[in-house]
């Protein structure tokens, strides 16, 4: 084992800095006096995610390729850095918002949020780069621990506290059923690291193991579904999404969701595929298939949360339920890539987080606004609203479109690559389950539309908006319709900076 | 480039709305219709350079624009590709001449935040002609979903009552129509949209022109699942877009409610995708299996005919009368390419130019009428000729020329339509004249109950059109007339094309 001050600590150089800045500010709160403003709290975060981009697009394009930390448990490759892009993107958007949410009354404590906030960053940034089972549990606990607090941050709120309460029982109900497939997995490999478990567990599988495999990662999966809320595990979503202060709702659906995928994709692709291995009577080469049992698993779990989301939503009157149910049912499309794999699955996954990033964070952007200004959460809220601020009419009309996967929007073009995926797998069933409540879903996005345009309002005075998030719209305006018209500018970036063989390569070790 | 710029000129018109503050509504009214005319023009401009003589696409622009890898050596590739031939060139004629005019008549008949509707009308005409222009499945789908949500917002802001219900109906039946499609497509791309581009490099695109050479000329053998799976999906597709008659319900609704410049778009030119879908895909994709059941066009066709003739003579409503008329005459346009000839395709051309003259002239008068005294309901109406003479009298014309009278277009195409029928299937074709018959009562009953007849109470008041709402009017039946008396301006462009695809499916 190497020395801990003989590692390559500028590996960590993202990590570090929102380590740094969580820090600082939590001393700096506890110094503060109570009635200090905070707001600078987060415009410091936001330098500081800024700095942790910089160096995350530098460990991009590494020329050494993979590169381990402290024993093989903690990796940096192409696949983990894209992801803490997204996340670190996300989290900058979040908080703005959040800047402009916090209101001292609702939420006393407002210190709490920012750094909060900056420790479930970091808990999703390990869980991008864990190549072992500890340190993606403990990136797993910071993060849901910190989101457990998030949910619950209004404290005379009843709905708030409902929320982080139920939140904190799934997620350790959750947390346990996970553990416990793990322990399965642990003892047919009798190691914790995923890369060295992939080369171990085929010999259990083709052993007479085969069901402590299965039940392993089906429990695992279980686990899981919790973090990107699919079937079954999905029920608490809508009562947190609910209960949680706005900008804690949209990272919980943004954020929290992506580094879900980000571990999932990374143990499937990683453990799983490799798992069933043949021998080619022709060549006498090796060759390796994703399990028919696994993949027929995920199809019908992506299947099933397509059909729950979308027609559950249908009958919401509250904007975040609806949403909640809604990032329900986007979460089905990103397990189709995951069902159905090819070898751009993982660019897919990837692409569609990213337009999700944009469309949903802008989606959330609107409704603080429009919430904060109306006094409710109801639908009802956004009448009128193309008439009161024709901008953000428009661009909230261009995320929902995104969401609902219509033309000229990043959403159409991942919703069409997903598709295109599932076709070339002929998984024929899951491609129309997922155009068919596609277009249910246009249902209730464009009721939210028609409540914009068609709707009139209470009131036709113009809606103030804040400078700071009024770039956050603009900003995920011009990246969904960018995307949507020019998808390459997305496309090739991921193609040109992932490279998919990383996740099975052992790589250096520093 | 030429064609690029019919298609985005439109947009010149948002730019210039967006600097005018929105209760400025005389410069927005002035705005709206004149940027109207700009692709109108262009498409004259078109026409005339087009070749006749010419074999192929013209006014060819092709530019990359997505390119997504799938693996090494293996990609997808949309490119932004335009053309037309003489199948298009007419419907991007017609399309410009009903949306200019539908535009002039938004300027009367548009009561309410005139700003967002003229912005919300050019994205749609940016649509409109796209469509037809596009030679790219993916960019046909593309600006037919441009089509689909500005007509809905359209629709369930400036609509009648029930307009929200309307827009949504729209919606979903139509967004269910391009979900199919979109299926379609990609099923197509996969299995008949590859060529190599290199020694170890291929290439998988929705270029209509590459599709069509592998299907019909490619060494490749395709399954017949996927063939009659693809025809099926298409002919589905465009049903419910033409509207066919299982899938036509939703027309009924959304145009009642739709504001009559809309209605106009609707049926002149919106319909009027469903039948070119058919025309361009069906018949250039699947020759032998569109042969195969040209039967079942021809049979739906005549279910359309009849259907929509018996619905109408019932109606109480002159707006519902139209609505029918609609369905009825696009059975013509089915019946036409169910006959796999000559004279059955350039009938069903020629009606649907025709009918998107015609009906976009109908909705036009009801709009005028309805603009008046807010009722269309035949009770309510009758001895308009008194009060509105000039109205009743485009009103008969119309309505002559929509049941084929010589001389105007409906005859020609009517004519041709059951030439070319009666060649191939004389049974059927002699049950569809009966749908002459059935078209002529009802359209003489509605018309006359509302322009003859002792004046009704409502009418007593009423004032003639004024200049500005005759032009419409005028220039919409100006080219019923054009092209009664001289077909030869669409079919001359028309036989190179015609004559090509003939040969292609054998007929």
């Amino acid at each position: 084992m190497t020395d801990l001050l003989h590692l390559n600590w500028g590996l960590l150089a993202p990590e570090l800095t929102i380590v740094i800045i969580a820090t600082v500010i939590t001393v700096a709160d506890l110094v503060m006096n109570d009635k200090g403003d905070r707001r600078v709290f987060g415009w410091i975060s936001v330098i500081g995610i800024i700095i942790a981009i910089y160096f995350t697009v530098n460990q991009l394009n590494n020329p050494n390729g993979v590169e381990y930390l402290l024993n093989n448990t903690y990796r940096v490759d192409s696949f983990g850095s894209l992801f803490k892009l997204i996340f670190l993107v996300g989290t900058g958007l979040v908080f703005i918002m959040a800047i402009n949410y916090i209101d001292k009354k609702e939420i006393k404590y407002d210190g709490e949020m920012y750094y909060l906030l900056l420790t479930a960053l970091l808990g999703a940034m390990m869980m991008a780069s864990s190549a072992d089972l500890i340190t993606l549990y403990i990136g797993l606990e910071l993060l849901s621990i910190s989101s457990y607090i998030m949910a619950g941050m209004k404290k005379n709120n009843l709905k708030s506290n409902e929320a982080a309460y139920k939140y904190v029982i799934i997620g350790g109900v959750s947390s346990a059923i996970f553990l416990y497939g793990a322990s399965y997995i642990y003892g047919l490999t009798g190691t914790s690291n995923i890369i060295e478990m992939a080369s171990r567990l085929p010999n259990a599988y083709h052993g007479d193991y085969k069901f402590y495999v299965y039940l392993g990662s089906f429990m695992m999966l279980v686990g899981l579904a919790y973090k990107i809320s699919v079937v079954p595990n999905y029920m608490w979503a809508p009562d947190v999404y609910e209960g949680a202060p706005t900008p804690i709702t949209a990272f919980l659906s943004v954020i929290s969701k992506a580094a879900g995928f980000a571990i999932i994709t990374r143990i499937f692709v990683t453990l799983f595929v490799p798992l069933v291995i043949a021998v080619d009577p022709k060549t006498n080469q090796q060759m390796t298939f994703f399990s028919h049992e696994l993949a027929l698993y995920l199809a019908v779990i992506a299947a099933l949360t397509m059909i729950v989301g979308n027609t559950m939503a249908l009958r919401q009157t509250n904007v975040k339920r609806l949403l909640a149910l809604s990032s329900v049912a986007q979460a089905g499309y990103i397990l189709v890539p995951l069902a159905t794999l090819t070898v751009v699955s993982v660019n897919n996954i990837i692409f569609y987080l990213m337009a999700y990033l944009l469309m949903n964070i802008g989606v959330f952007t609107v409704v603080t606004i429009v919430n904060k200004d109306a006094g409710t959460e109801d639908i009802r809220s956004f009448a009128g609203l193309y008439h009161r601020s024709p901008l953000l009419g428009v661009a909230m009309t261009f995320f929902l479109m995104s969401l609902a996967g219509l033309p000229i929007t990043a959403g159409f073009i991942g919703k069409f690559n997903i598709f295109v995926g599932a076709l070339i797998e002929d998984a024929y069933w899951l491609a129309g389950v997922m155009l068919l409540t596609s277009v249910i879903s246009y249902f209730y996005y464009f009721n939210i539309v028609r409540q914009m345009y068609m709707r009139p309002g209470h009131t036709e005075a113009p809606l103030r908006v804040a400078y700071s998030l009024q770039l956050v719209i603009l900003l995920t305006f011009l990246g969904t319709v960018l995307i949507g018209l020019l998808p390459n500018v997305a496309l090739d970036f991921i193609a040109n900076n992932l490279n998919i063989n990383d996740m099975f390569n052992l790589g250096i070790t520093k | 480039m030429l064609l690029s710029l019919i298609t985005f000129s439109p947009l010149l018109g948002v730019l210039l709305l967006l600097f005018i503050p929105s209760d400025k509504a005389g410069t927005i009214k002035l705005i709206g219709s004149v940027v109207s005319f700009i692709p109108l023009l262009l498409a004259f401009v078109t026409f005339t350079q087009f070749d006749a003589a010419y074999n192929g696409m013209q006014f060819v622009q092709n530019i990359h624009w997505i390119n997504i890898p799938l693996t090494a050596g293996i990609a997808l590739e949309f490119n932004y590709s335009l053309g037309v031939d003489g199948l298009s060139m007419p419907l991007v004629l017609l399309a410009t001449i009903v949306a200019s005019m539908s535009a002039l008549a938004s300027v009367n008949m548009i009561k309410k935040r005139w700003k967002a509707y003229f912005i919300l009308f050019f994205f749609m005409q940016v649509g409109l002609y796209g469509v037809f222009v596009a030679q790219n499945l993916f960019l046909f789908f593309v600006f037919f979903e441009v089509t689909l949500i500005t007509m809905f917002l359209i629709i369930g802001i400036w609509g009648l009552e029930k307009r929200e219900d309307a827009a949504f109906t729209f919606l979903l039946y139509n967004g269910l129509g391009s979900a199919i499609m979109l299926i379609a497509f990609i099923a197509l791309m996969m299995n008949a949209g590859e060529y190599a581009v290199g020694p170890n490099a291929t290439v998988y695109t929705t270029d209509i022109q590459t599709i069509i050479y592998n299907l019909t000329e490619g060494t490749k053998e395709f399954s017949s699942y996927f063939l009659y799976g693809v025809f099926f999906a298409l002919l589905v597709a465009f049903g419910i877009k033409l509207p066919m008659f299982p899938f036509h319900s939703w027309i009924l609704k959304v145009h009642y409610q739709a504001p009559p410049p809309m209605s106009m778009i609707l049926s002149g030119v919106l319909l009027k995708i469903g039948a070119y879908g058919l025309f361009r895909m069906e018949y250039s994709f699947f020759p032998e299996i569109t042969h195969s059941f040209a039967m079942l066009l021809v049979i739906l066709g005549i279910i359309n005919l009849l259907y929509g003739a018996i619905l109408a003579f019932v109606q109480t409503d002159f707006k519902m009368v139209v609505v029918y008329s609609s369905i009825s005459h696009m059975g013509i346009v089915l019946m036409g390419l169910g006959a796999m000839n000559s004279f059955g395709f350039q009938g069903a051309i020629f009606q649907m130019v025709s009918h998107g003259f015609l009906s976009a002239l109908f909705f036009y008068i009801v709009g005028v009428i309805y603009n008046r005294i807010h009722t269309a309901k035949l009770d309510d109406l009758g001895g308009m000729a008194t009060v509105m003479p000039f109205t009743s009298g485009i009103l008969l014309t119309g309505a002559l020329a929509s049941l084929g009278l010589p001389g105007m277009s409906g005859f020609v195409s009517e004519f041709l339509t059951f030439l070319g029928v009666f060649e191939k299937m004389p049974v059927l074709a002699a049950i569809g004249t009966l749908g002459i018959v059935f078209t002529t009562a009802y359209l003489l009953r509605a018309t006359l109950k509302v322009t003859f007849g002792p004046t009704a109470e409502k009418l007593q008041s009423l004032v003639d059109v004024r200049s500005t709402e005759m032009i419409p009017m005028m220039v919409l039946l100006g080219f019923v007339i054009l092209i009664g008396v001289y077909p030869a301006i669409i079919s001359e462009p028309l036989q190179t094309t015609l004559q090509t695809l003939l040969t292609r499916i054998g007929g």
